[in-house]
């Protein structure tokens, strides 16, 4: 209920206690091992869908749930699957397909390693609240700036929407339903409206900030470094990927 | 200890760049431990004044002191640590994405770390009595909550003068009486402007009214409500069936 976010799942399983910068770099790391593997290494592909489901035992989350939040996926590889299709060169008959042998394994290497790194990222997310995920991007030397806008973004979407809401409810109130283009003034009027508000907001924003002794710099939380023990628990995902990576590279016909 | 009083304002006046004078000479002392509530109508310069305490705006002409302290730009941080202003809409005042690093915020700035700047978001949160939210992002905070969280920000700092604007806005009658029972239990200066004028009979001994960038009356609460003429020049209305002087009476 009271999740950071709506990705975040409440534990306190082996990897939400690990230290979010740890889990990031791990997380980066393992996905260019995977998509860094030669995509006819069809077993290679294996293992790293044994090494998910154990991380998501190890996390205290079902199978089921990765895989239903790896719907989000669909959109973005949903051109994949013409691949086959619209493919040049020597095809196969496949029910009565005509289908390219290189659009098929294109596809194959599109589906497979999105797959594996989109889950990589729900199990990610549903361990590392918003904030912890900012602290660890920040220790890992990503500019403040950079994570201090992803922070008030985050902080400030949920009020601005609300706003966005109270003004679509008072428009309506006043018998305003728009469905066609011509009708979209009040819409258009309102949009500007919300953008002047939230430009307003930013300045009592700013405002409040300064009033607590804000110098352009948002000070840093030192809650010490992550450990040897944490640091190696987090890069054995990476470091066994790398060898199946590496092995499927060696064994290649 | 010093002696000088928590806040002496002298002859102070102001203009805005574009040559509307909001404030035209004001007065105003209050003593270590006073609490004032700042009445006056929308547009009678309480906001202007109020940015003045803590060096948002920077006085043209006259002075601000806090603490004995001259509110001048080489002062500024301390300035900053010793005037807590909480503002009126806490969505402004709470942009960092936990509880905890907002209340840090302010300490952090002043430079505190490690176990003194837990230690300090705690008593801060356990003076409000929102410990145990410590680790929820703002946004999933009720109104009411989210406003005591504003004051714990503030008073993370240590301040030396709480300013509230408008601190009983938007909350509903509970939510009121319990931010009242937690600012009449925090032994620190106050300054609250309000239009709640039960409220400030409730919480201050002490009234002061502007209007139109003027200082217009000062004096014990009871007196200046029960002050019809007073009340009516200066567009301040009790609310139907309330009368000061019985407000006490058991």
């Amino acid at each position: 209920m009271s999740g950071a976010h709506a990705l975040f799942v409440h534990g306190d399983s082996l990897i939400h206690r690990l230290r979010p910068e740890c889990k990031l770099l791990a997380q980066i790391l393992f996905v260019f091992a995977v998509v860094a593997t030669p995509r006819e290494a069809f077993w290679a592909f294996g293992v790293y869908v044994v090494m998910l489901v154990v991380l998501t035992q190890l996390a205290d989350l079902t199978v089921g749930f990765v895989a239903k939040r790896l719907v989000i996926e669909v959109p973005f590889v949903l051109f994949a699957v013409f691949l086959p299709l619209i493919g040049q060169g020597q095809r196969i008959e496949v029910l009565g397909l005509s289908l390219s042998v290189e659009g098929l394994w294109a596809m194959w290497n599109i589906l497979i390693k999105g797959t594996i790194g989109v889950a990589a990222s729900v199990i990610l997310a549903a361990t590392t609240p918003v904030p912890d995920f900012l602290r660890g991007l920040e220790r890992l030397h990503l500019p403040s700036v950079f994570t201090s806008i992803t922070g008030f973004m985050i902080r400030y979407s949920e009020v601005i929407s609300q706003e966005a809401r109270r003004m679509k409810v008072a428009r309506e109130s006043r018998g305003y339903d728009a469905r066609w283009l011509w009708q979209a003034k009040g819409f258009a009027a309102s949009a500007g409206a919300l953008f002047i508000r939230s430009y307003e907001r930013g300045e009592r924003v700013h405002l409040a900030m300064i009033s607590r002794g804000f110098d352009g710099r948002l000070p840093e939380v030192d809650d010490g470094r992550a450990g040897t023990a944490q640091w190696a628990a987090a890069m054995s995902l990476p470091a066994v990927a790398t060898l199946v990576c590496v092995l499927a590279w060696a064994v290649r016909p | 200890m010093s002696h000088a009083p928590a806040l002496e304002v002298s002859r102070l006046a102001f203009a805005y760049p574009d040559g509307t004078q909001a404030l035209f000479g004001i007065d105003l002392t209050i003593g270590v431990g006073e609490r004032v509530a700042l009445l006056g109508p929308n547009g009678a310069g309480k906001t202007t004044l109020v940015m003045h305490l803590n060096g948002i705006n920077t006085a043209q002409h006259g002075s601000v002191l806090v603490g004995g302290l001259p509110v001048t730009k080489q002062h500024m941080k301390e300035i900053r640590r010793r005037v807590g202003i909480v503002f009126q809409d806490p969505d402004d005042q709470l942009f960092m994405p936990t509880v905890r690093a907002d209340v840090a915020f302010g300490p952090a700035n002043m430079g505190v770390r490690g176990d003194d700047l837990d230690a300090c978001v705690e008593r801060a949160l356990e003076a409000v009595g929102m410990e145990e939210f410590i680790d929820r992002p703002p946004h999933h905070l009720s109104f009411g909550q989210r406003r005591r969280v504003a004051v714990a920000t503030v008073l993370a700092m240590e301040p030396e003068i709480l300013v509230l604007d408008e601190p009983s806005s938007n909350l509903d009658p509970a939510g009121r009486r319990e931010l009242a029972d937690i600012l009449r239990s925090l032994p620190i200066t106050m300054l609250m402007v309000t239009h709640d004028l039960p409220y400030a009979l409730e919480l201050c001994q002490r009234a002061v009214v502007m209007n139109e960038g003027v200082m217009v009356a000062d004096g014990r609460t009871r007196d200046i409500l029960a002050d019809e003429a007073l009340m009516a020049a200066n567009r301040l209305e009790l609310p139907f069936g309330f009368f000061p002087e019985r407000a006490f009476d058991d």
